[in-house]
């Protein structure tokens, strides 16, 4: 390649990012916003559904394992679909992006939920005895012994996760969410270059997973250090 | 000094208690009367229902009949008696009742000086300045201090077992109990141990422990009870009870007990 054909390589390049620039930032925005949401969402579901697995009452135990049966046995891009566009049909009509990040959450929460339960699980037996010979009741016991342990276990797991949620949010792109992929469609539909923006969006995940599974490796470090 | 006190209203008074799994029978009909400052070892072979019978008097387990009578608590686990703890009594039953387990257990997430507070500031609400401040006073006692912001895995298992007897007693109990505390040491960290728990016995604290160290049950302890079949065949001053022992079963139990550990203990 020639210093010319570089140079004009160089300033073609620069040309579109002023162009494309702002878009490709507002939507990757979405994604990191609707990822955060979600992920909030998922670890109250999960919370929610491992302990009600859990309960002594038979209703709640049902009631979450349905949960994780409907949710592990379904499309994810089904589940968006019943809350954006089935709900309005029983009254309940949520914005593209609420729909969305309730969607994604519930979702995930299932996933979170037998990670949880596993977590559990894996606690000793002499963990709960010797907080609740000291008095504590189930509930303290729970929020200061048992649940930081779990999630210090469990934290490799919530990260793979987290990044699936970051990529499944290009599911919302099917419910006029303008997030990464939909963006880069639109703008394919009126430049005809789907290679260049579907890699461009494609890095830009790309980029944002890494830094999760750099996060992940940092913790990891982090609590093998402390026990 | 065993008799000191019996003239006193029992500590702790046990009546006909009684523990089945399902089918299994395995307390059939404890009574006993604890007095304050008695140090009681409890022996007898495995599966005789020592373990379960801490484990009922801080009701870690739900005893399936009998009453028992502790400081403010009087609970009777008759069929259809309605004076069974409520959640609240049983945090507080357990709260002035320690109890330290084979397996020290300490929390993993937490440093040694945590481990220690937790339990008074979150079940006693004690403010954290005055938790610590006990909690290190307790730490210098057993020659830890400098530990205090180490985590339990970086500990001997001596060490572990001591701070999770003083992390029992940074919740000020009336009672102790130990559940074979020291078998899961090696044999030269066994003595760190014991020697705790002679001190605490030497300054008064009440305490029941199950214990195969016979040499110690006889040195620190007011009180001997042989468990055999979920009964109490004997119950004594240690001197009486293993140095002369009147039943054939203790005698058999004696002899395969001091056997083995003389085994053992001719390497430490
Ligand atoms: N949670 C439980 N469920 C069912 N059975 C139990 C339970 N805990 C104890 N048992 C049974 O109760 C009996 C007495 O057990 P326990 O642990 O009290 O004995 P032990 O005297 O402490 O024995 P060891 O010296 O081995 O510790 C055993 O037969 C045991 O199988
Ligand atoms: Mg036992």
């Amino acid at each position: 390649m020639s210093v010319a054909a570089l140079q004009d390589w160089w300033l073609t390049l620069s040309d579109e990012v002023v162009t494309y620039g702002p878009g490709f930032v507002s939507a990757t925005l979405v994604v990191l916003g609707v990822t955060v949401a979600s992920i909030l969402v998922s670890w109250v579901c999960g919370l929610l559904g491992a302990l009600g697995k859990r309960s002594s009452f038979a209703p709640v135990r049902a009631l979450a394992s349905f949960y994780v049966w409907f949710i592990r046995g379904t499309p994810t891009l089904v589940q968006v679909f019943i809350v954006y566009f089935g709900m309005p049909q029983i009254g309940v009509k949520l914005s593209p992006i609420t729909a969305g990040i309730i969607a994604l959450g519930v979702s995930s929460g299932a996933y979170v939920a037998e990670t949880i339960r596993a977590g559990l699980a894996a606690i000793p037996r002499g963990q709960v005895e010797s907080a609740l010979a000291l008095g504590m009741n189930p509930r303290i016991m729970m929020v200061r012994i048992v649940l930081p342990q779990v999630f210090r276990m469990i934290l490799p797991a919530l990260t793979n996760e987290a990044i699936s949620a970051v990529k499944n949010t290009s599911l919302l792109s099917t419910i006029t969410v303008v997030e990464l992929t939909l963006y880069a469609q639109l703008m394919i539909a009126t430049t005809f270059r789907p290679f260049d923006f579907y890699i461009a969006a494609a890095l830009i995940y790309l980029g944002l997973t890494s830094i999760l599974s750099q996060l992940s490796a940092f913790f990891e470090r982090r609590y093998a250090r402390l026990s | 000094m065993a008799q000191i006190a019996t003239a006193a209203a029992p500590l702790l008074k046990i009546r006909k208690l009684h523990k089945s799994y399902g089918a299994n029978e395995v307390l059939k009909g404890i009574s006993l009367d604890i007095h304050e400052g008695e140090v009681v070892s409890i022996i007898g072979a495995s599966g005789s229902g020592k373990s379960t019978f801490l484990r009922c008097l801080n009701l870690m387990e739900t005893p399936t009949s009998g009453f028992m009578d502790f400081e403010r608590f009087a609970f009777d686990y008759e069929q259809g008696a309605r004076r069974q703890p409520t959640p609240q009594q049983l945090c507080a039953l357990r709260a002035r009742i320690g109890m330290v387990f084979q397996s020290y257990n300490l929390w993993p997430h937490m440093t040694v000086l945590e481990n220690v507070i937790e339990a008074p500031i979150q079940v006693r609400r004690m403010p954290r300045r005055q938790a610590v401040a006990e909690a290190e006073a307790l730490l210098q006692r057993i020659g830890l201090y400098e530990k205090r912001h180490a985590y339990p895995s970086k500990l001997s298992g001596g060490q572990q077992q001591r701070v999770a007897i003083v992390r029992a007693l940074a919740m000020a109990p009336k009672v102790m109990l130990f559940d074979e505390v020291t078998s899961a040491l090696d044999p030269e960290l066994v003595g760190e141990v014991l020697a705790l728990i002679g001190s605490l016995a030497a300054e008064g604290m009440t305490m029941l422990l199950v214990t195969h160290e016979m040499a110690f049950a006889r040195d620190v302890g007011t009180r001997t009870l042989f468990f055999d079949g979920g009964v109490i065949a004997e119950d004594g001053p240690p001197d009486d009870i293993i140095g002369a022992p009147r039943s054939e079963r203790l005698r058999q139990f004696l002899r395969r007990v001091l056997h083995q550990p003389a085994a053992l203990g001719e390497t430490a």
